[in-house]
């Protein structure tokens, strides 16, 4: 990317990655897909890793994943991203690995391998975006939509009799031995966006020094899938997504079973 | 005050006012032009810009760019090089 | 005569073990840098006798995945970081591990599967059976895709394969399998095997393993969301499958220059129709035997050359005839194609073959003597 122009007697303050490439994103306005692609560039940036890392991609709307990261990536079949992930470190165990997967993707088709790639401790990172809806193909259900949602596919609001419960995999997945730092964040706001960069920073160290699985998810808005503006739908999600997927630390390394 | 400037790229902006949101300073606002995409784009509406970054870290399209003024340094002169 | 094309492998050490077994430490032995799998009767001696080999090969990963969808998509991704990877497992995993290996071949990798076949449809059960034909040679998961099938009919063939099957998976970047049954997998023969590193790596410039500084990022997928592109992929898919169809074709042959019954077998029921061959011929029927070693691609040139010559043709499987339609497509109406098989996990036996033999020979006299 070329440098912005140097403004005489300012300096410059925050440009976007290097490692994220010049290619237009595809998402919706006000996504927040793009924000955790961008702080996932400025941290592999920040810390050189731009080429030992190698990313994993899932079907969902961030399948194009890889148009904008300019790192290695493979492309998973859905909901296997953390087991393609597993295949790749396996193989490569000195290289970064990450996978990056919605709520579907991760909770709902991909539910065993998520699990048991937690469970055998993988080293690698694994970003998980919960906005309670499948956002590509239209809107519908998933396992973390709230009770009483309004989804394509839960059009009177998720009930429980029929549907279930707002999945938690992240409070699941804290119990499991394999996990060595699990975090609940959000990137609606600069406060949220500074915290996430720090999570994924950690979960990087981490995984330089053979730790086991990290796992970041990121409470997130869908403002087409939600049918509101960006700026609405994050005020939704302060209100409503928070107080069932509250923010913060569910695992760390000083607080193993919080 | 310490004084920021932004640019933002408006060929990339989606217009969805999460800068606008975000700016502690209210210095953001909609273009009256749209875009190639169609899209009312981010500007500087005020020249009251503080380059707190929030702008950037929110924006979901990495569209915005931001600088500060240089706090003066004794002994040294106006400086042009800035690192990447 | 006989197109059985293989590298010479200098073979050092002969053992007595099972199919499966061999099929392993010949994996060993080829250098295989990664296997993922998930137990199966009657395949599971896979896993077994590589989770205990793995300690002398460290440079080998040895993982049991939670499941075949799991493990299909590890060697997914370990393939797309340049590794020599292979996966087992018989029909009912194999049916779970189609969509990975759909998503393979569109998006290039080569790996080696191999399937020790048991009697199905459904949960079915762990006898042998070839009734996994189709799904091997048809393509098995969605879209327009081929796998290049080898048909073992020895436990030295179990074990020779596994090079072959690597070897031609990484020449043309696509999924190899294995057809085996669970007769081969699970009997035990003598089997002289290569010393380890028998089978070079090839260069794997396509790979991800980091983005070297300088030079273009490398991205595994099998998304091409412009048809345009898709379209593109499917014929670069089509080109390297014909070719395969012109260069890979393997078989081998026994009395067919004279033959007035042609049988056409693959696998373990190649041997018995080699039984019931000469059985036939001692009772003075001209019977010769063509036996497919590459069901994908199929000898469909040859088999349409004998078919010329031949009065009929005897296909003899473990299903309900699922090579017979790509004999009878190879024969195009030259002679009648007569069919006899057993299923659900049942042998046929050489005396069976013999009866079938000689019921198309008798019929074949009356039809002459008309």
């Amino acid at each position: 990317m070329d440098l912005p122009p140097i403004t005489n007697g300012f300096e410059l303050v925050y440009q976007k990655p290097q490692t994220l490439t010049e290619t237009p994103m595809h998402y919706c306005p006000g996504c927040g897909h793009g924000v955790v692609h961008r702080v996932l560039m400025e941290v592999i940036d920040e810390m050189g890793l731009q080429d030992r890392t190698i990313g994993v991609a899932p079907v969902g709307c961030s399948v194009f994943a890889y148009e904008y990261m300019n790192i290695d990536v493979q492309e998973a079949a859905h909901g296997r991203a953390s087991a393609v992930a597993t295949g790749i470190k396996r193989v490569l165990p000195d290289r970064v690995v990450f996978s990056y997967q919605g709520d579907g993707d991760l909770a709902a088709i991909g539910t065993a391998e998520t699990i048991h790639t937690v469970n055998r401790g993988e080293n690698i990172l694994m970003l998980f975006i919960n906005n309670g809806v499948y956002g590509m193909t239209g809107g519908q259900m998933a396992p973390t939509t709230l009770l009483g949602m309004k989804t394509t596919t839960s059009p009177y609001g998720r009930e429980t009799s029929l549907a279930g419960y707002p999945l938690k995999i992240t409070e699941l997945l804290a119990q499991l031995p394999g996990s060595y730092y699990v975090t609940r964040q959000a990137a609606h706001t600069a406060a949220a966006v500074r915290k996430l960069k720090k999570a994924v920073q950690l979960s990087l160290q981490y995984q330089l020094l053979n730790k086991g699985t990290c796992f970041i998810e990121v409470v997130s808005n869908c403002p087409s899938g939600w049918k509101m503006t960006p700026t609405e739908s994050n005020k939704w999600l302060e209100a409503n997504m928070f107080p069932i997927y509250p923010l913060g630390d569910l695992k760390t390394p000083a607080q193993p079973m919080n | 005050m310490i004084r920021g400037k932004v640019t933002i790229a408006e060929e990339i902006c989606k217009g969805c006012e999460l800068c606008i949101t975000a700016c502690p300073q209210e210095s953001l606002g909609l273009s009256d032009k749209i875009n190639l995409k169609g899209y009312r784009y981010a500007v500087l509406i005020q020249d009251n810009c503080t380059g707190c970054i929030n702008c950037a870290l929110v924006c979901p399209d990495a569209a915005i760019t931001v600088y500060r003024q240089k706090k003066p340094v004794k002994g040294v002169g106006p400086q042009v090089q800035i690192a990447a | 005569m006989t197109n059985k094309v293989m590298p010479t492998l200098d073979k050092t050490e002969v053992r007595l073990m099972k199919g499966n077994e061999a099929l392993a430490e010949a994996a060993l032995r080829a250098g295989m840098q990664a296997y993922f799998g998930y137990p199966i009767t009657p395949q599971s001696e896979v896993i077994e006798y590589l989770m205990a080999e793995q300690p002398k090969h460290k440079n080998c990963v040895v993982l049991q995945a939670e499941s075949e969808v799991a493990a299909i998509n590890m060697v997914f991704g370990a393939s797309g970081a340049g590794a020599r990877v292979m996966i087992s497992s018989s029909g009912p995993g194999i049916s779970l591990m189609q969509e990975g290996i759909s998503y393979m071949a569109s998006a290039q990798l080569p790996c080696l599967i191999v399937n020790v076949q048991r009697g199905g449809p459904g949960l079915g059960t762990i006898q042998p059976s070839q009734g996994d034909y189709f799904q091997a040679t048809k393509g098995g998961g969605h879209g327009d895709y081929r796998l290049i099938v080898l048909a073992p009919g020895s436990v030295q063939e179990m074990a020779d394969f596994v090079f072959e099957g690597f070897r031609l998976a990484e020449k043309y970047r696509t999924p190899a399998l294995i057809l085996t049954d669970g007769a081969l997998g699970q009997m035990m023969e003598k089997v002289s095997l290569p010393p380890l590193g028998s089978l070079p790596y090839p260069d794997t410039p396509w790979a991800t393993m980091g983005k070297k500084p300088g030079e273009k990022r490398h991205i595994i997928t099998s998304l091409f969301m412009q048809p345009e592109e898709m379209e593109e992929v499917n014929m670069t898919l089509q080109k390297k499958y014909r070719l395969i169809e012109e260069t890979e074709v393997r078989y081998e042959e026994f009395g067919v220059d004279d033959a007035d019954v042609l049988l056409v077998a693959f696998g373990l029921v190649a041997r018995i129709c080699q039984k019931a061959m000469q059985q036939a011929r001692a009772r003075g029927l001209k019977v010769g035997l063509l036996r497919p070693i590459t069901l994908f691609p199929f000898p469909e040139k040859r088999i349409a050359e004998l078919s010329a010559r031949v009065a009929s043709v005897l296909t003899v499987e473990m299903n309900a005839g699922q090579m017979l339609e790509d004999v009878r497509l190879a024969v195009e109406g030259r002679c009648p194609v007569h069919f006899k098989g057993r299923m659900g996990g049942m042998i046929p036996s050489p005396d069976e073959v013999l009866e079938a033999i000689e019921a198309i020979a008798e019929k074949h006299n009356v039809e002459l003597q008309r």
